[in-house]
């Protein structure tokens, strides 16, 4: 797996200079209790970069994620996003822990798609996008507004500014929340199966979103089972099976012609 | 469809169970209003004294204190709910500890605990900064404020804490992923959803302060009923002034309910916006 690793190894990454990765991770471990979910992830994504992330359940591929913005904390290793480390400021040889603000701080540049969409129910699509730039950008209401509705506008809803989360179907709840998470303008927008939830019917138009939002240049890691979504719009695609990286590469190697036979053993079992 | 169907004529069925249960049910209705027309009523004095001044001082001081401490509950209730809900063990042992203490005694034992407090402590204050001599400082009012509102706050928290739990975690994510704070993320996402579960209990809580307010006529508050019974002392007409202040109890309760509903439906946006529509 190392072949295909940029070579990014500073000894010092909280300095990063222009051109380093978006997101760096190096031997990141997560453990719930005695459960080891993540066994040293090592892996560099660069600015613009599409990673889909595919595996088994319970391989690790959405606590990975959700370490990333800081939902989990890690247990060793490190992470860095825009050559920030994440969870920690260093002074020396010391690490202090980032207080509540500091994180919050950390957080603001990293959206996040839910698998359940998590829309706030007590406000409609508008508010919802609106709330994270008034709130925690302190943009003033009316600006907020007018790049909320365009952000409706170009994941089709535009009609849809003053209905309630419960009045949406599953596929335009979720592009209510695509449009929530790039209202804050983040650097890296991180998807957790973000289809998975949806009837099957409902599942393109939020694949088409995500595809506009690629073409774009936006940087995304997409923890996904919609391998042809990982085929076409990823750039790379990660195999993770047993919180470990079993196999990182191009997306038609990978796909159709995987080195490791776990790989193979789980795409086949997908595709049928 | 055929002439014939047409023509037919739907004849409804008679529910003569309901009919018969309706019937007794009036018949029991007036029996009780004439009971209470030709009973030892005197209507002219409840009619009098619905307004005498002694009552309706007696009827704000009710109203005040069940306002006061239900705003005493309810910022207890919201502290400690959230310090039961607090990773530290000191902080939610004393949580479950308060609310062991203050549901499990009755509060018009609490009531008379505090009214009394000076036997225990006879002068309260930071020693060597200032001291009060406790009977002064425990008046009736404070007393039953104090007495009132603890125990209020023990039950609150319980319903404050229901209320934060039936909120999603998933709602508690999708906040701190758009980099709001513990403060932030509480008071804009999960205290307005929460608020859902939290205002019916809350208003039959109200409900039942503007009663339990009547508790503290015993340690000499000057609520209405304790005015009420003033005035029978005096005068011997005990059945008329209590139907004044049931009347008033009725009349406060009544209002309380319509601002509930109004509460509820506020919170309720968004959730029953569907059906509603």
């Amino acid at each position: 797996m190392t072949d295909t690793l940029p070579q990014v190894r500073t000894t010092d990454p909280d300095h990063l200079a222009a051109g380093a990765p978006l997101v760096l991770a190096e031997r990141v471990e997560k453990h719930f209790g005695p459960l080891k979910v993540l066994k040293g992830i090592d892996i560099a994504v660069p600015k613009g970069e599409v990673l889909c992330i595919i595996g088994p359940s319970g391989s690790g591929k959405s606590t990975f994620l959700r370490c990333i913005n800081q939902l989990e904390r890690i247990d060793g290793g490190a992470l860095w996003v825009s050559g920030e480390r994440v969870g920690y400021h260093r002074e020396g040889n010391k690490l202090y822990e980032l207080d509540d603000k500091a994180i919050a701080r950390q957080r603001r540049s990293i959206g996040m798609v839910f698998q359940r969409f998590n829309l706030f129910p007590h406000l409609t699509a508008l508010q919802n996008i609106i709330e994270g730039p008034v709130q925690v950008l302190r943009e003033p209401a009316t600006d907020a507004t007018k790049r909320a509705l365009a952000l409706l506008e170009r994941v089709g809803l535009a009609d849809k500014r003053d209905a309630y989360p419960s009045q949406l179907s599953g596929g335009q709840q979720q592009r209510v929340a695509i449009a929530r998470s790039l209202a804050m303008r983040p650097e890296l927008l991180l998807f957790d199966e973000p289809t998975s939830a949806l009837d099957p019917e409902l599942v393109s138009e939020v694949l088409k979103v995500m595809r506009d939002l690629a073409e774009t240049g936006m940087t995304m890691i997409c923890v996904t089972h919609e391998l042809g979504f990982a085929r076409d719009v990823g750039h790379r695609v990660a195999f993770m099976d047993q919180g470990q990286i079993v196999e990182l590469g191009d997306p038609r190697t990978v796909l159709t012609d995987p080195r490791e036979a776990r790989t193979r053993a789980f795409i086949n079992a997908v595709r049928h | 469809m055929t002439a014939e169907t047409e023509n037919l004529i739907i004849v409804p069925r008679r529910h003569f169970g309901r009919i018969i249960g309706a019937a007794i049910v009036c018949i029991a209705l007036a029996a009780i209003v004439r009971a209470f027309a030709v009973g030892q009523i005197e209507w002219d004095y409840v009619a009098e004294f619905l307004t005498v001044p002694a009552i309706l001082t007696g009827l704000v001081n009710t109203i005040v204190m069940a306002i006061l401490a239900m705003v005493l509950g309810i910022t207890l209730g919201v502290v400690f709910a959230v310090m039961r809900l607090s990773a530290n063990p000191v902080l939610s042992n004393t949580a479950i500890g308060y609310i062991w203490f203050f549901r499990a005694v009755p509060a018009l034992l609490q009531l008379l605990l505090w009214f009394n407090l000076a036997l225990v402590f006879p002068t309260l204050g930071i020693p060597g900064l200032f001291s009060f001599k406790t009977v002064e400082v425990m008046t009736p009012f404070v007393a039953a404020l104090l007495g009132l509102g603890i125990q209020q706050g023990a039950f609150t928290a319980e319903v404050v804490r229901a209320g934060l739990l039936s909120v999603d975690n998933g709602q508690y994510e999708a906040a701190q992923t758009l980099g709001m704070t513990r403060l932030q993320l509480l008071r804009r996402i999960i205290m307005p959803q929460a608020m859902r579960v939290i205002v019916p209990p809350i208003g039959n809580e109200f409900i039942g302060m503007v009663k339990l307010t009547s508790l503290a006529s015993v340690i000499q508050f000057a609520e209405i009923l304790h005015s009420a019974q003033n005035i029978y002392y005096a005068n011997s007409r005990v059945i008329e002034l209590l139907i004044v202040a049931a009347i008033w109890y009725l009349v406060v309760v009544t209002v309380l309910s319509l601002i509930q509903g109004r509460i509820e439906a506020y919170y309720a946006r968004g959730v029953a916006a569907p059906a509603q529509r």
